[in-house]
């Protein structure tokens, strides 16, 4: 199949092009960009006049609940979401049930999501054996299996001890390390930022020291092992500092937010709004700020969805017993072009955050577009507004804070391996 | 019925609807409770037919006697019919959810519901999922609030001090984990009290609790120095020693509200509690009997708040 890309404006935040150029596609791989390959017809031409060319996204994190959530999702309904999002390239964390802690586990997952033909499933094993924090996976055996990465969850390890361990066997083979940084005791039954909204409302707050002493503790780790660590959804002004001050100071980390941590704050809990109650808590305005702000300087190296489809049960309870989380995978692009927007930032750097850079964090061939390489792309109108409902929705999850808000971009076509895999009026 | 998104406790008209906190009411509605319930009071009688054939439906999540036989007293002496469920025994713990509960007692006709749950802000869910002609009242969600505590305790202050715009106020002990806190908080912020004091350790009082209009005090004698009005706090048992304080005893000497104590506020300073009291701990005795406590008024004015917020409610259509 040979797909001519005609007339779009093509962003390429890793080569850093930003160009009106046609892109040429033959065999599942970008055959060239600009000028076509001598004797090539395309078999299918998608115009994209008006339209923004870009790598297919990279999300670092995004939960498909499967083996064992199927109630609240599956496989194919949130394959499906990633690709009306242009998601090409995700990351699903190990939280499911089983955790994905045994190499049988994580080929059946990649096995499944192959068989979809759909986005591409990087797996993150869990770092401890059911994730509880006490023994070590098979962590060489899982990344032969197609582990990237591997993680805890929100699961505490047993002692710091243990930790250590896991950090020094991870960085015996220099497998990466993703960390959420939170002090189990200092959240414990938190439910929302420890700050006036909470105080306001009555709810048990989660303080912004369970972020950072869950920093400090990591990045010392991290220093005193060489293991290579990420840190997922940091979500305080302070948690960036931390963050910033580390990489100043040459520690080779990585950190991602949750890009609704990007728009919105603790005073959008108002009346006990459970769509917002979401883990880490949204955080003052001052914490977004600061997100925001390491975000644009390059200290936060990606947005992600932090997808998390919760059902109408799980949500449809008074705030504190509602469970945490918002669905994610289609409002990624939307929520990075409104901060890009607001925030003056250029729209190729802002789809760094969402494809070169994450992709860079995961280590794969991927969120670029190169002659030689697959052809995973995204298509997008950039202007085009839409009203975020549970039938907009492909995602089984429902539930988020922007359901019944006007969001801008909309992904027209995503190509996977150069197959048309998602295409929309 | 269409509520204010701003403010889902009140219609279109702006009149109360619900009363699920006393955040964010305006002063008239605040005015007109107590101006109610003042009535209520001064013609001492013990039945009127203003919620005649209606029914209110005492949904408690969470055990309690007194709030629910006030509740109880109140909606029988306008002429309602009264049910009262004690929901923490039934139906939840046959896993029934809240959402699920809420659709049924709905299905039995109520026209109002008086709610206590343990989690905050639960009044404020079930208000939004009831059928649109059913009034809900908060009698006490989580540490969030506990309205009709608020008003009866502003009757009670109005009562003895007439006047709130020269009151200096203090409110004692676990702020952290009281509605009553909260609600008188806010419940003084509209009513125009200049200066509202909190005292406690730092163990028991939320975080930037100061957003709320607030002074902070840690030394219960500076805190106390000068004031109209104490109300001291309930302390929990199971709070009483641990990781928030250590003992009751040390508690008591700190913040525990004795004579010496009391003789730095203002002579005619006059102290509540919301009950029930733990005598020795945050109170003593001899305060809590003694000529300055209005502690029993408070209860026989709660009645006539509870029927002031039923009779209005029942007069908004």
């Amino acid at each position: 199949m040979k797909i001519h890309i005609k007339g779009g404006r093509l962003i390429d935040p890793r080569s850093g092009v930003d160009a009106k150029k046609d892109v040429y596609i033959a065999a599942g791989r970008i055959v060239s960009i600009g000028d076509a390959p001598s004797g090539y017809t395309a078999n299918r031409v998608i115009d994209a006049t008006g339209l923004v060319v870009c790598p297919g996204l990279v999300d670092l994190a995004a939960r498909l609940r499967e083996p064992g959530f199927e109630y609240l999702a599956t496989l194919e309904s949130e394959m499906e979401a990633a690709i009306a999002g242009g998601i090409t390239s995700l990351a699903c964390p190990p939280d499911t049930d089983p955790p994905l802690d045994e190499p049988g586990l994580v080929e059946m997952l990649k096995h499944r999501a192959q068989n979809l033909n759909q986005a591409r499933v990087y797996p993150v094993g869990a770092l401890t054996q059911s994730l509880k924090g006490e023994r070590l996976t098979e962590m060489a055996e899982l990344v032969d299996a197609g582990c990237v990465a591997f993680s805890q969850a929100d699961a505490p390890f047993a002692d710091s001890l243990i930790f250590y361990h896991a950090l020094q066997y991870a960085a015996t083979f220099g497998f990466p390390v993703w960390l959420r940084p939170q002090d189990p005791a200092l959240a414990r039954h938190g439910v929302a930022h420890d700050g006036p909204v909470a105080t306001r409302c009555g709810l048990q707050g989660v303080p912004v020291c369970a972020e950072t002493v869950a920093l400090s503790t990591m990045l010392i780790l991290a220093r005193e092992t060489g293991a290579r660590v990420h840190f997922a959804r940091i979500s305080s002004a302070e948690g960036v500092e931390l963050v910033r001050r580390a990489k100043r100071d040459g520690l080779p980390v990585t950190c991602d937010i949750a890009i609704h941590h990007a728009h919105l704050t603790e005073m959008d809990i108002g009346y006990f709004d459970s769509n917002c109650r979401l883990d880490p808590p949204l955080r003052s305005q001052r914490d977004r700020d600061a997100l925001r702000a390491g975000l644009a300087d390059g200290t936060v190296d990606a947005a992600c969805s932090d997808h998390t489809p919760v059902d109408d049960d799980g949500k449809h309870l008074p705030f504190a017993e509602a469970e945490p989380g918002a669905t994610g995978l289609e409002l990624l692009l939307p929520l990075t072009l409104k901060w890009a927007e607001e925030s003056g930032t250029g729209l190729s750097a802002a789809l760094a955050r969402i494809t070169s850079q994450p992709a860079r964090v995961l280590d794969v061939d991927a969120g670029h577009l190169t002659p030689g390489h697959a052809a995973d792309v995204c298509i997008f109108d950039a202007e085009r507004p839409w009203r975020v409902t549970p039938d907009s929705l492909k995602s089984q999850g429902k539930n988020t804070p922007y359901i019944g808000h006007e969001v801008k971009g909309k992904v027209r076509h995503t190509l996977v391996d150069g197959q048309i895999v998602y295409e929309t009026r | 019925m269409w509520l204010n998104p701003a403010n889902p406790q009140l219609d279109k008209k702006g009149q109360l609807h619900h009363l699920l906190t006393l955040e964010g009411l305006p002063a008239d509605i605040l005015w007109q409770i107590l101006d109610t319930a003042k009535t209520f009071v001064s013609t001492r009688v013990k039945k009127v037919p203003l919620l005649r054939g209606k029914s209110v439906f005492n949904v408690f999540f969470e055990p309690s006697t007194r709030t629910r036989t006030t509740f109880e007293i109140a909606a029988k002496r306008l002429s309602a019919d009264v049910i009262n469920l004690n929901v923490s025994v039934s139906s939840q713990s046959k896993g029934e959810s809240l959402l699920d509960t809420v659709d049924n007692l709905s299905a039995m006709h109520a026209d109002m519901f008086v709610v206590r749950h343990g989690e905050s802000g639960a009044p404020h869910f079930i208000a939004r999922h009831v059928a649109p002609d059913i009034h809900v009242i908060n009698a006490g969600d989580g540490r969030h609030s506990h309205p009709t505590q608020g008003l009866l305790d502003m009757y009670t202050i109005r009562h003895y001090k007439k006047d709130f715009s020269s009151l200096r106020v203090a409110i004692v002990g676990d702020v952290l984990h009281s509605r009553v806190a909260r609600s008188q908080i806010h419940a003084f912020t509209t009513l125009g009290c200049p200066e509202i004091r909190v005292i406690g350790p730092k163990t028991l009082l939320p975080a930037h609790v100061e957003q709320l209009g607030v002074h902070v005090y840690h030394d219960m004698r500076q805190g106390l120095k000068d004031v109209d009005v104490v109300t001291m706090l309930r302390l929990q048992n199971e709070r009483m020693q641990g990781a928030l304080l250590p003992s009751a005893q040390e508690f008591y000497k700190y913040y525990g509200l004795t004579q010496d104590k009391l003789a730095l506020a203002k002579p005619d300073a006059i102290v509540l509690h919301p009950g029930p009291m733990n005598r020795g701990v945050e109170i003593d005795s001899s305060v809590a009997d003694g000529k300055q406590s209005v502690i029993l008024p408070q209860v026989t004015f709660g009645i006539a708040i509870r029927m002031a917020v039923m009779s209005i409610m029942a007069g908004n259509k």
